[in-house]
């Protein structure tokens, strides 16, 4: 079973396609953890079931495949019917005996299966045709949705490992680092550091131990790519850790993976005992006399461990704080050994850059940022989901184009971007080009890809106190500006969003800001500002909206903010009083319902379940039923 | 650690024979921990330290310091909150709200049967599916506040079975 030269790599791959060539049609599930919250592996089941049942397997030749994530997980399930390439979305295991007989066995389209543009109505019957899909180009997330991640065979019947044997049988490491220093691949964690600087120092450190470690400590909220490149396609991310480590001249690695991922622990486990097996891990890989060994590391759920320095701490089985950085981590890393840390994109980019040239992948991209970029589109948008796109494409094209617009056609206010270092983008700048410099100079980063899209009914103000709080929860607490200045800043925030604002307040805030900058430790402190500095920037409006009229212009701040139906638009239909946690609404069916002041809550689960425009509607609290218009 | 029952060690005996006795497993060792007994037991903790030989100290202080381990015993089912940045403006407050208001806890705590502990979770990347409510291993997207209580429900059955 193990692949000792170039020459059986290509035998091996032959093979893989023959056998696939064999599967005359194939029924690829999504399993994906979106699409398994959707029930997915019940379809997936129920179609080996039927496959059996109506001896589909023997005669058609089919095959089920449960892949990783397609990306479209908003209208997940997911199946999609290869070689015909029909995308079904919303699968339920009833559908399933209709698409073996009438698809899979009488090669025709059930309609309304079938993804619906909004744009205009009509079915879209190829997966290549949707927009969400047909806007993507794909290089990190190339095999995700088309393998079965569990099969190494399949795997490399799509190209997997290709790009380790060029290295190895045609390449030396010098000349690899040569190809990824011109390819341009920054950090794809988000920081953009040029990842083949890294690759050189480490290999020109002294000293015979050196590690390679792969950051799948995606702690980001809002972003989920890392999970869904682990899940979907392992190989990819072990193929570019073997390349490093030959490269740098590494014989031990480490995969650091979340706690919160268990379903990226078992995929990533079992790739790494087939590639342990099929001779690209371990003893003498390919024949080459090159040792090389990989370990997973789960995290423990820190955020801070994201940070490199927390996360080398952590696989030491140590608490997870930064060190300070003055001591580079390709001289001293791990157990104090020369070091390369990437993430897991940039990994899972590796292996194709070798395998189709730097050329191809720097001709992609902008001028400082190439290639591709993964990003989870997320939040307020219609099509939420899982994208790589070339770096350079504007925020309008990626949520208009690709995300479908605003959920209700409701206006634009931002896109998050960077999670809790990152910064708030608004509706001046949609059409910003997407790459690092550009998302710096709006006082965002790139992060780990998180797109995070809101609406007019998101309060700025409540954003910024959500990172706040969400940093407070998880600063380590080992420098006092970062520990000690979030907690003043929450403080602050507390106060605004309960109308106890005061004059002076964004001052304040301003003067914690650049004391956390100038003194934090490290990057997540010096960087936890960055939401609060770029919702001030852009939305000051609302801050003194909080300060001094003591109103939320979003109406989300619940003890700013109430909520009244209007007795000419109300039709009755009940649904708010279904949707009320607080039993605070009366009326019956097809009769005036009534907000009771004394009960209500706030929430605005009345508001966002209302059908009627304007029926419900807000405004701010306790402020006289003649001055309600000037919200 | 007054109060803590004495527990089963047999677990622990085929957790520590996967790991080399280094303070390097520690944190594996822990997780593993964590999923046998549900919570970090203090005579466990005390076991580990001398297996491990690692400072009774410093296990604290790891099993102190990572949001994944628990001091105290946890529910039966975890029903855990995701309050990812797309699930909180999407409402991860009003489920929370109705989950607390339904088990009569508040988030952290666990009920008096032992079924249940509520918990927030920083992000579990499922933010295209926001907001998202995980009862025990099952996933729970686009979850709204009137359903919270089917997904407990749910929960309670699976106790039953």
């Amino acid at each position: 079973m193990r692949i000792e030269s170039a020459a059986a790599y290509d035998e091996f791959r032959r093979r893989a396609l023959d056998s696939a060539a064999a599967h005359r049609q194939e029924v690829l599930v999504c399993c994906g953890t979106g699409c398994l919250a959707n029930g997915s592996m019940r379809v997936a089941e129920t179609f080996a079931k039927e496959f059996q049942a109506r001896g589909l397997t023997a005669e058609v030749g089919t095959f089920t495949k449960r892949t990783g994530c397609h990306g479209f997980c908003q209208r997940g399930p997911l199946v999609v019917i290869q070689p015909a390439g029909i995308l079904y979305t919303q699968v339920k295991p009833r559908d399933v005996a209709e698409i073996c007989e009438k698809t899979v066995a009488g090669g025709t389209v059930i309609p309304r299966l079938l993804y619906k543009n909004p744009a205009d109505n009509k079915r879209v019957e190829h997966y290549g045709d949707v927009p969400f899909y047909a806007n993507q180009t794909r290089v990190a997330m190339r095999n995700i949705g088309k393998i079965d991640p569990t099969d190494i065979a399949d795997a490399i019947g799509h190209g997997a490992y290709a790009g380790l044997v060029k290295a190895m049988s045609e390449m030396t490491p010098e000349r690899v680092i040569g190809e990824i220093e011109r390819s341009g691949l920054r950090g794809r964690g988000g920081a953009g550091f040029v990842t083949a600087r890294k690759w050189r120092a480490c290999r020109n450190a002294e000293g015979e131990r050196k590690f390679v470690v792969c950051n799948g400590d995606e702690g980001d909220p809002g972003a989920f790519k890392d999970r869904s490149i682990m899940e979907g396609d392992p190989h990819s991310v072990l193929e570019g850790i073997v390349i490093g480590a030959w490269a740098v001249g590494a014989h031990e690695g480490f995969i650091y993976v979340r706690d919160e991922y268990p379903l990226a622990v078992v995929n990533l486990t079992v790739a790494i005992e087939q590639a342990r097996r099929h001779g690209f891990l371990g003893a003498n890989i390919l024949g080459t006399g090159f040792d090389f060994d990989l370990a997973i590391s789960r995290g423990g759920g820190a955020f801070v461990c994201g940070e490199s320095s927390a996360l080398m701490r952590s696989i030491e089985g140590k608490v997870g704080e930064p060190r300070q950085k003055y001591v580079h981590a390709t001289d001293k890393g791990l157990f104090d050994r020369p070091t390369v840390l990437n993430n897991v994109e940039t990994w899972a980019d590796v292996g194709a850059i070798l395998l189709h040239g730097a050329e191809w992948f720097a001709g992609m991209g902008t001028e400082k940022s190439k290639g591709t970029k993964a990003f989870s589109l997320v939040g307020k948008v219609k099509n939420t989901g899982l994208i790589e796109l070339p770096m350079g494409m504007t925020l309008r094209d990626i949520v208009y184009g690709i995300g479908g617009g605003i959920i209700g056609d409701r206006p634009f206010k931002a896109v998050q971007t960077g999670g809790p270092s990152g910064g708030c983008v608004p509706e001046s700048l949609l059409d910003l080009p997407v790459d690092y410099e550009r998302l710096t100079e709006a006082g965002s980063m790139m992060g780990s890809g998180g797109m995070i899209v809101m609406d007019d009914r998101t309060c700025m103000v409540d954003v910024a106190r959500y990172f706040l709080s969400f940093l407070t929860e998880e600063s380590c607490g080992k420098c006092v500006p970062c520990r000690e200045g979030l907690k003043q800043m929450l403080a602050i925030y507390d106060d605004l969003v309960a109308g106890r604002g005061k004059p002076g307040d964004i001052e304040r805030i301003e003067t914690l800001a650049a004391g956390m900058q100038l003194g934090s430790l490290c990057e997540l402190g010096k960087s936890a500002p960055n939401p609060v500095l770029s919702t001030l920037r852009y939305f000051r409006s609302e801050y003194e909206a909080h300060i001094f009229a003591q109103t939320c212009p979003a109406g989300m701040c619940r003890d700013l903010t109430s909520y009244e139906i209007v007795p000419e638009l109300c039709n009755g239909c009940h649904l708010c009083f279904k949707a009320c946690p607080a039993d605070a609404i009366t009326g019956e069916t097809k009769k005036l319902h009534t907000i009771h002041q004394e009960k209500c809550i706030s929430c605005g689960a009345c508001y966002d379940v209302c059908p009627t425009e304007g029926a419900v509607r807000f405004f701010p609290k306790n402020r006289p039923a003649e001055n309600r218009e000037a919200v | 650690m007054n109060g803590q029952p004495c527990v089963n060690t047999a677990p622990l005996d085929e957790i520590l024979a996967r790991y080399p006795a280094s303070e390097t497993a520690l944190i594996q060792v822990l997780q593993d921990v964590h999923h046998a007994y549900h919570y970090l037991p203090c005579d466990v903790l005390v076991k580990v330290a001398d297996a491990l030989d690692v400072p009774l100290a410093k296990v604290f202080s790891v099993g102190t310091f990572y949001k994944a381990f628990s001091l105290v015993p946890q529910g039966r089912t975890i029903v855990r909150v995701c309050t990812g940045t797309a699930c909180h403006i999407r409402g991860a407050n009003r489920l929370i709200e109705e989950i607390e208001r339904l088990l009569k806890i508040k988030s952290g705590e666990t009920t008096e049967d032992m079924g249940f502990t509520i918990k927030t979770v920083n992000c579990v990347g499922a933010c295209a599916m926001a907001p998202v409510v995980i009862v025990g291993e099952r996933y729970h997207g686009s979850a709204e506040p009137a359903k919270v209580a089917k997904y407990i429900a749910e929960a309670e059955a699976d106790h039953e079975n």
